[in-house]
């Protein structure tokens, strides 16, 4: 089938672009290298909706922060994914911070920020007890939130998909020919993919795909950030994002209560030269304790239930890449770090906008329908909302995590909803996200996607690809 | 001639763990037992160098019951050079739910004398 | 043993235990003892038993039986009693909460939602198994990492294997149990690494798991990175000085599939947290009395949750007893409250329980910090105990007798171990 538009890359960016595009009679089609949508760069986002004052202007970056910031609620209100206006700190340490302060709050006044405050030390304690005695004043701005960056990816591409994207997942796009009418042909380890256009949303890998066609003419560098998750003991420690104030290089090493109330401190920022390496440090881990108990004092390393890593998609320049190639027909979306996730929902538009002027024709979509279907959170419902519905199926009251208070019947939604892999029922659920790291749920889940998917537990992945999680017994030779 | 008649073996009686001495006289017909620090230790390194022994304890495969293994142990201790063929020799050996703790699944494992039980019950899914 | 499960929840019980692992079977049974007569048993599984059923090795129940036995057969013992005695079991369940009137709301896979109330409660999660987040192994993320305990439910109860090529972290007995269990299975069993100078696990392990079958055993090394994309590719392994940082000079790497973790257990204190039980910051668990109750009267505590015990059989002791105690609560039989405080001093971690009273005989279980020879544990200036050696890897269990404590008119008594 010849698609209009082919996009390269499942991150939030990719999944944002696919949704936007369903809303139009299109035949679209995303191609992700990964067995799930999401799993690279967007898994291990931060998760922070930024408030729309740190970009600087005259930048992509300082433009679509603040119109992508506004559009949240919008997204929030017919995706169903976790997302909480919970505000933002900027904390000046000392005196000579306080222009930095002022600076930002110009900033974001300029462009139509709302809500940007300075806060007195006792201001700071009244709201934020757990913050150092040593700070001397905060920027507070109501704006900013968090979501689960990897909620927002399924919900994205499960909109998209509902309203006719097609989703090619393990599709790595090895190669891009065109023939002579302008068509391109994406090849995949499963075959040529043809389109008209090509949004090339691959994220670290972006440089490389630009070069397929010759669209190139930037590089990606990756660009480390190490995170570490604590006990949901220290639940409700902060309420806002609590920001250092920021260097050139990036904008601190953050307290951030994720949607679900853990705490999660980080991200480090390290420049490396494999777009593989995942890995932490113990240095990294030195790094952001050592930092982080700067601003809240109360915060240690024996806390930590699991960390991990994430590569930003740094272009040169680094400025987000956006827009028509020489290459007509082949639109960049490249070099998206920081604020990109906050800023996805208005690069989609961007995109939408940047198709139609290269003269794909956009009649609008009878059928599409904005809204998913509510999934529940079956932990944080009332009781008797819990106890209605486990009367109505008993799976809901078999709790699969306990931990995280996960019923059997969300895992079993999940793997309806797509979910193929461990990863896939962990970042949907939280199943396996708590303090025993899957230690008491893993073979469940198995279990029952070994049953939903029919597949043998020894076809099982954490995240798909050589990541098995159990071998067959040798059973030695038939007495 | 000595030294090939010394053997060491870590005592298991206590978190101690005496580092014994165990040589052989000429004849091969006695020991002497040193480093010990009390009775119980002197014992275990005359009995773990004249006759080691160990109860095996593994799972073979069952099909209808709640788990996919049963697990089962040798019905008493086996020579210690024989732990792994015990084990192995059961590898292969499939029952069907439902099945009593207690019944015999192997009987006279590898002419041990003893033989391989099932652990617990297995009742049908 | 097919456990009769209760098809009629009653709206009151004289006593509910959550947990129904060797802690929550005992104090069921040490309720029944002590004539409460509704008894409700409850576990999250669909059996109960608990790790019993995969710990399928033998050793168990020579101090609470008289004979050695395997776990599953331990847990059929423990299950019998609880059978004879009447006691309801409710397995599927999950305690959701308990109210300061001890209403107890639960969420069962075959009973929805329930509430039931309870004379006393006995709180018996047990434990669950430090992960790889807790020590921040560097490196990077494969799947292949796991806790000795979710391998052992694997081979044992799955009939699957971990992996092929298999290092172990950490020298607890879980972890070498499983190096002995993975042999026999086939798999290959590169070493245990152990970042303390001394072995955290029982020298029988040692010897029948370890030298049995050549597994080398390396202390003062730990894994200082993990590598491989998708799946485990290996690990680096490297010495550490006196202050545990590692010496990458000496640092080695070891090509393996499957790293399996053995680093301790944290009692499992989610319920004991939600109620606001006066917590023990050594122990991660409920502060008890001599009689096994926390900090909310009525409310009982026994097992791992309280602290973690390295033997099964001092779990069914210390468990019996706050079961008897949890009996004689509904019964009105309320013995006189504590009058001594034990203050854990040099070289104790801590004593569970933490008071005591000097009109009966108990039993005091404590740790100690480090390794000692030739030592003698004392309790103020009133009572002492020559011992040859003490680890942290056993429990210290000691008899304090009353007469002991005829003379002593203090409140709290210190407890030392001291060289001799």
């Amino acid at each position: 089938m010849l698609y209009d538009v082919a996009i390269v890359g499942g991150g939030v960016i990719g999944c944002a672009i696919a949704r936007a595009l369903s809303r139009f009679r299109l035949r679209v089609v995303l191609l992700e290298k990964e067995c799930e949508v999401g799993f690279g760069t967007s898994k291990s986002n931060s998760g922070i909706i930024h408030a729309g004052h740190h970009a600087a202007g005259g930048t992509l970056k300082g433009e679509l922060e603040w119109a992508g910031n506004r559009m949240w609620d919008a997204l929030h209100e017919e995706l169903d994914f976790g997302f909480a206006r919970n505000g933002e700190l900027m904390l000046a340490m000392a005196g000579d911070q306080l222009p930095v302060l002022e600076h930002y709050r110009r900033q974001g006044i300029e462009r139509g920020v709302t809500g940007l405050e300075i806060w007195d030390r006792e201001r700071i304690h009244r709201e934020e007890p757990a913050i150092s005695a040593d700070v001397v004043a905060a920027l507070h701005a109501a704006t900013a939130g968090v979501v689960n960056p990897y909620e927002v990816c399924f919900s994205l591409i499960e909109s998209a998909r509902r309203n006719g994207v097609a989703l090619l997942v393990d599709s790595p796009v090895r190669g891009i020919a065109r023939d002579g009418d302008g068509t391109f042909a994406l090849q995949t380890p499963g075959g040529a993919v043809p389109a008209r256009f090509v949004v090339n949303a691959a994220g670290l890998y972006s440089d490389e795909v630009a070069r397929m066609v010759g669209a190139g003419g930037f590089s990606i560098h990756p660009r480390k950030g190490e995170e570490y998750l604590l006990d949901k003991r220290l639940k409700g420690l902060v309420r806002n994002v609590i920001f250092p104030c920021p260097t050139p290089q990036s904008k601190g090493i953050l307290v951030i209560p994720t949607y679900d109330g853990t705490l999660m401190v980080g991200p480090t920022a390290t420049f490396v030269d494999d777009k593989n390496d995942r890995t932490t440090s113990a240095k990294g881990a030195e790094e952001v304790f050592a930092a982080v108990r700067r601003l809240v004092p109360g915060i240690s390393e024996r806390d930590c239930i699991a960390e991990f890593a994430g590569l930003r998609a740094v272009a040169d320049g680094e400025d987000f890449i956006i827009g028509p190639t020489a290459v007509r027909g082949f639109v960049n979306c490249a070099g998206i770090q920081s604020p990109g996730l906050t800023s996805a929902p208005a690069i989609a538009e961007r995109i939408v906008a940047i198709l139609k002027d290269e003269g794909l024709a956009m009649e609008p979509n009878p059928e599409y329908e904005p809204r998913l279907r509510k999934r529940v959170r079956f932990a944080a419902l009332p009781m008797e909302e819990q106890a209605r519905l486990a009367e109505e199926d008993s799976r809901f009251g078999r709790i699969g995590c306990r931990c995280e208070q996960v019923s059997e019947r969300e895992i079993l939604d999940a793997i309806h909803a797509g979910a193929r892999t461990l990863d896939g029922i962990k970042f949907r659920t939280r199943a396996g996200m708590g303090r025993c790291q899957g230690g008491f749920c893993t073979w469940r889940s198995m279990q029952m996607l070994s049953a939903e998917l029919g597949i043998p537990m020894t076809a099982i992945t954490k995240r798909g690809g050589a990541s098995w999680i159990v071998c067959d017994r040798e059973e030695g030779d038939a007495a | 001639m000595t030294g090939e008649r010394i053997f060491h073996y870590l005592c298991i009686g206590c978190p101690l763990g005496c580092r014994l001495e165990v040589e052989e006289n000429a004849a091969g017909t006695d020991v002497e037992v040193r480093g010990w620090g009390c009775k119980t230790g002197k014992a275990y390194g005359r009995q773990e160098h004249t006759d080691p022994r160990r109860v095996v304890a593994t799972s073979v495969r069952v099909s209808g019951g709640r788990w996919a293994r049963l697990p089962v142990k040798t019905s008493g201790p086996v020579p210690k050079a024989m732990v792994r063929d015990v084990a192995r020799a059961v590898r292969p050996v499939a029952v069907a739910a439902p099945v009593a703790a207690g019944t015999v699944i192997v009987a006279d494992v590898l002419g041990t004398g003893v033989d391989m039980i099932a652990t617990r019950d297995m009742e049908r899914a | 043993m097919i456990t009769p499960e209760v098809r009629q929840l009653a709206p009151r019980y004289d006593v509910v235990v959550s947990g129904a692992g060797p802690a929550g079977m005992a104090a069921a049974v040490g309720a029944r003892e002590r004539g409460a007569e509704r008894i409700l048993l409850i576990d999250r599984e669909r059996e109960a038993g608990g790790i019993l059923w995969q710990c399928i090795h033998h050793g168990f129940g020579l101090h609470h039986f008289g004979e050695e036995l395997t776990g599953p057969e331990y847990a059929e013992r423990c299950l019998r009693q609880v059978t004879d005695g009447g006691i309801d079991v409710l397995t599927d369940t999950y305690v959701y909460d308990i109210s300061p009137d001890r209403t107890l709301t639960l969420m069962s896979g075959s009973h929805g939602m329930r509430q039931v109330r309870a004379g006393a409660v006995v709180l018996a999660m047990g434990a669950r198994e430090r992960t790889r987040g807790a020590i921040r192994i560097p490196g990077e993320r494969p799947a292949g990492v796991l806790t000795a305990g979710l391998a052992q439910k694997f081979v044992n109860m799955m009939g699957l294997l971990p992996g092929r090529r298999v290092v172990i972290l950490g020298s607890g007995d879980i972890g070498l149990i499983m190096a002995r269990r993975l042999t026999l299975e086939g798999v290959e069993v590169l070493g245990v690494f152990e970042i303390m100078p001394y072995a955290n696990g029982l020298n029988r392990n040692i010897v029948q798991c370890l030298h049995d079958f050549d597994i080398p055993l390396s202390l003062s090394t730990t894994v200082v990175d993990i590598r491989g994309r998708e799946r485990v590719e290996g690990v680096t392994v490297a010495p550490v000085d006196q202050a545990l940082r590692p010496d990458m000079s000496r640092a080695h790497d070891i090509a393996c599939d499957t790293v399996l973790l053995s680093i301790g257990l944290i009692p499992e204190n989610e319920l004991s947290r939600r109620i606001d039980l006066r917590l023990d910051p050594v122990t991660s668990g409920p502060v008890v009395n001599s009689t096994m109750e926390t900090s909310i009267g009525g409310v009982f505590a026994c097992g791992n949750v309280v602290h973690i015990h390295d033997l099964v059989d001092f779990v069914s002791q210390e468990s019996l007893l706050a079961g008897r105690a949890a009996g004689d609560y509904v019964t009105g039989r309320r013995p006189p409250a504590d009058n001594i405080r034990l203050l854990p001093g040099d070289n104790v971690a801590y004593c569970v329980p933490h008071t005591l009273s000097t009109d009966r005989e108990h039993v005091v279980y404590m740790r100690v910090r480090k390794p000692m020879e030739k030592c003698t544990i004392r309790f103020g200036d009133v009572f002492s105990v020559k011992v040859r050696y003490v680890f942290p890897a056993e429990m210290v269990n000691i008899t304090m007798k009353p007469k002991f404590l005829e003379n002593f008119h203090g409140d709290s008594l210190r407890v030392d171990v001291v060289q001799r």
